[in-house]
C-alpha cells in the first residue's frame, strides 16, 4: 500500500519534472545573460586566462571554490574518521 | 591480480600520471584544471591498488591526509595574496612577473603558459589537495577490513 | 522535440528517485543518489548551451565560431561534481562501516537491528 502511494507520488513528480523540461525555454536559446557576456569578453583582459571556466572558478567566483574545497576536506576527514584503523 | 593486469598497469600508470600533470598544468589554457587532473592521478592510485594490492601503501594514508591540509592551506594563502584589494583578487595577472604575462592576442590564440596570474598556482594547490584527498579516500576504502581492521 | 536534453536530464532525476524508493540496498541507494546528481549536472550544463556555440576556451578556438556557450553554469557544475564526489565517497564509507558492524546492507534490516 505504502509502496503504491510512493510510486504514484513519484509518477506525479516525474510528470512535473518532464513537463517543466518540455515547456522550458527552447534548448540552445538561453535568456540574455549580461554576467556571462561580461565573463566571456573580459576574461582575457582582466585575468589573462584563455580558459573562461577556470577564470570563473578561481577568480570571479572564488568563494564557491573555497566552499567546495571545504566540503571536499570535510568529506575526506569524515572518511578517514570512519575507516581509519583504531589506534591503541 | 594477474601478470597481465600488473604489466599493463606498469605501462599505463606513468602515462596517466603525466596526463594528470598536463591537465593540472594547462588548466588555464585547455579544458581541465586542478580537480580534473587530481581525479586522473587519484585514478592512478586506484589502478595501482587494484593491480598490486594495498598492503604496501598502508603507511601512505598517514602522509596523504596531512598533505591534503597543505594543499588547502596553499589555496587559502594564494587567495589571501590579493587581500589588499579583495579576497581572491588576482594580483599576479598582468604584473609582468611570475605568470604575469598578458595573453598573446585577444580572441583565439595558441595560448602561453606564463599567463593568468594566480590561476595556475591555485590549480596546482587544488590539484595537490584533490590528489592527496582522493588518494587517501581510495586507500582507506581499500584498506578497511584488512588484517586487524 | 527541441528540448530533449532537458527532458532526458529530468528522466534521469526521475530514475534516481525511483531507485531511492524501490531499492533497499545501501550501495544501490548511493547509485540512485549519484544518478540524481548526474541528471542535475546535465540539466545545468544544457541550460547554458547557446546554439552553434563553442566551449568557452580561447586556446585554438575556431575563428569562425559565432558564439560561446555560457561559462557560469559550467563552473557551477564543476563545483557540483566535486561535491557529489565527496558525498558519494562519504556514503560508500558509511555503507562499508555499516556492513562491517551489522553484516547486512539492507536498509530495512538495519533499521530492525537497531540497538
Amino acid at each position: 500500500m505504502k509502496r503504491w502511494l510512493f510510486l504514484a507520488s513519484l509518477l506525479i513528480l516525474a510528470g512535473y519534472f518532464i513537463a517543466g523540461g518540455v515547456w522550458l525555454r527552447p534548448f540552445g536559446e538561453p535568456a540574455r545573460s549580461e554576467m556571462d557576456r561580461y565573463f566571456i569578453e573580459h576574461a582575457q583582459t582582466e585575468v589573462a586566462a584563455n580558459n573562461v571556466v577556470t577564470a570563473i572558478v578561481f577568480d570571479y567566483r572564488g568563494y564557491d571554490t573555497l566552499g567546495e574545497a571545504t566540503v571536499l576536506f570535510a568529506a575526506v576527514v569524515g572518511v578517514a574518521l570512519l575507516l581509519r584503523r583504531a589506534r591503541g | 591480480m594477474s601478470v597481465i593486469v600488473r604489466t599493463v598497469s606498469r605501462v599505463v600508470a606513468p602515462v596517466a600520471l603525466a596526463f594528470g600533470a598536463y591537465v593540472i598544468m594547462h588548466g588555464h589554457l585547455t579544458p581541465g584544471g586542478g580537480f580534473q587532473g587530481g581525479a586522473v592521478v587519484a585514478s592512478v592510485v586506484a589502478l595501482l591498488v587494484v593491480a598490486f594490492g594495498c598492503e604496501r601503501w598502508r603507511k601512505w594514508t598517514h602522509v596523504l591526509l596531512p598533505l591534503e591540509d597543505v594543499g588547502a592551506m596553499a589555496f587559502v594563502i594564494l587567495a589571501f595574496l590579493g587581500v589588499g584589494a579583495t579576497f581572491f583578487r588576482n594580483v599576479l595577472a598582468g604584473s609582468g612577473g611570475l605568470f604575469g604575462a598578458p595573453v598573446p592576442q585577444l580572441g583565439p590564440n595558441p595560448g602561453a603558459l606564463n599567463t593568468a596570474g594566480t590561476l595556475p598556482l591555485m590549480n596546482w594547490a587544488v590539484g595537490f589537495k584533490v590528489i592527496a584527498g582522493l588518494g587517501a579516500v581510495v586507500l582507506l576504502l581499500a584498506l578497511f577490513g584488512r588484517e586487524d581492521g | 522535440m527541441g528540448n530533449m536534453p532537458f527532458v532526458v536530464s529530468m528522466i534521469l532525476v526521475a530514475i534516481g528517485f525511483l531507485t531511492l524508493i524501490t531499492r533497499r540496498n545501501l550501495i544501490k541507494l548511493a547509485i540512485g543518489i549519484s544518478i540524481i546528481e548526474m541528471g542535475v549536472n546535465l540539466f545545468l550544463v544544457s541550460l547554458g548551451y547557446v546554439k552553434g556555440g563553442i566551449a568557452p576556451i580561447y586556446t585554438y578556438a575556431p575563428p569562425e565560431a559565432r558564439a560561446m556557450v555560457f561559462p557560469t553554469p559550467q563552473a557551477l557544475t564543476l563545483t557540483a561534481i566535486v561535491i557529489g564526489l565527496a558525498t558519494t565517497a562519504l556514503m560508500l564509507a558509511f555503507a562499508v562501516v555499516i556492513y562491517r558492524h551489522r553484516g547486512t546492507l539492507d536498509a530495512g534490516k538495519i533499521r530492525e537491528l537497531r540497538g
